[in-house]
């Protein structure tokens, strides 16, 4: 059955619609967690606010789980679910520049727009500099093109390359999430903060 | 207007992996956010300088006939974002301009480093295919190892540079 707009049991004129319509739930929810606060991000980080990893993990498990079962009962074709591809070394340069994007400015880009939504100018400023940084990368595409190629593994699952299946995956991956629930819960006792 | 506190973490983020679930049930793909400033930079560059757009090995993946960089899944869905980030600041009472900073620091501080750190985060997005969005949670819910390296890098980063920003902070 699903996915719908792939398989064209719901036109694909229909498909940005959609993406609006999720796009609500997505600034809802991120809002209503309190993503919309870069002191509240930023608390990930020196362990007085663990709402990211809580949220962040959460959410990945809940998809992953939805999508396993959703493929048992056969309501969705994994195969046709794009899975992004891997570029080791990019996507290890890339992230680790973006860390660093995150603890300098106190969001990521999802982030940035819900606080921006709801009046934070810092927020503002910091999408200015995505703009930026966004454009500086696209100048500088063909000097950086053959990193940013290299490294090519295609679209390859983590269950795959360990040779297990997608739910011992999605197992490893749940009591590795209540291990750091636990220590996020316990960090947030050892340094506690003023609501804000 | 009275404030209300944030919802629960664990029921956010169950929500939230519900919105990433319907994302893939209807569109097969999952969410994003820098893809859409991608397109807006694209746009704009395109506007400004036509020429340079069609002639750069980047840009003109992009333009050209028949193609609209605006009309994108991930542009609609960042739209959304605005709606919903303001109806849910709406509900619960928290529309207000400010420049929330960590009260030892100055306004103008938090400013310059959140224009740094976006200038960051733009482009390492760029450079690792997606953010934390894009390629960190919907890649870990598709079981893609870029987004599990991408998680452990960007995590893992913030984590060790935490020390020396921690003024900013704490």
């Amino acid at each position: 059955m699903g996915p719908l707009v792939p398989q064209e049991i719901i036109g694909a004129d229909w498909n940005l619609l959609i993406a609006f319509v999720i796009g609500i739930g997505f600034g809802f929810v991120l809002e209503q967690a309190g993503f919309s606060s870069s002191r509240k991000l930023a608390g990930m980080f020196y362990g007085y606010d663990t709402v990211v990893l809580k949220v962040f993990f959460t959410g990945a498990i809940t998809a992953m789980l939805g999508l396993l079962f959703f493929s048992l009962f056969g309501w969705i074709d994994l195969n046709l679910i794009y899975v992004n591809p891997t570029f080791m070394g990019s996507a290890i340069v890339g992230g680790v520049i973006m860390g660093a994007g995150f603890i300098i400015g106190g969001f990521c880009p999802g982030t940035s727009v819900c606080a921006a939504a709801i009046g934070k100018i810092d927020a503002m400023v910091f999408i200015g500099g995505i703009f930026l940084g966004i454009f500086f990368f696209a100048e500088g595409f063909p000097l950086l093109k053959d990193f940013y190629m290299s490294g090519s593994m295609g679209p390859l699952k983590v269950s795959d390359v360990l040779g297990i299946s997608g739910g011992v995956m999605a197992l490893l991956v749940i009591i590795a999430a209540l291990i750091m629930f636990k220590l996020g819960e316990l960090a947030e006792k050892r340094w506690p903060r003023e609501e804000y | 207007m009275m404030k209300t506190k944030y919802m629960n973490p664990y029921l956010a983020g169950v929500l939230l992996g519900l919105v990433l679930l319907m994302a893939f049930f209807f569109s097969g793909r999952g969410l994003g956010a820098s893809g859409a400033v991608k397109s807006v930079v694209v746009s704009a560059v395109n506007v400004v300088a036509p020429e340079h757009t069609a002639n750069s090995s980047y840009y003109s993946k992009y333009v050209g006939e028949g193609k609209s960089p605006m009309k994108a899944w991930l542009v609609f869905e960042m739209i959304g974002v605005l709606v919903g980030g303001f109806l849910s600041g709406a509900f619960s009472g928290r529309l207000k301009w400010k420049v929330e900073h960590f009260p030892k620091i100055t306004a103008n501080r938090r400013l310059v480093f959140a224009g740094i750190g976006g200038i960051l985060f733009g482009f390492g997005s760029q450079l690792g295919r997606g953010c934390t969005s894009g390629s960190a949670l919907s890649g870990m819910a598709s079981l893609s190892v870029a987004g599990f390296v991408s998680m452990m890098a960007i995590f893992g980063t913030a984590f060790a540079l935490a020390f020396f920003f921690r003024k900013n902070w704490i």
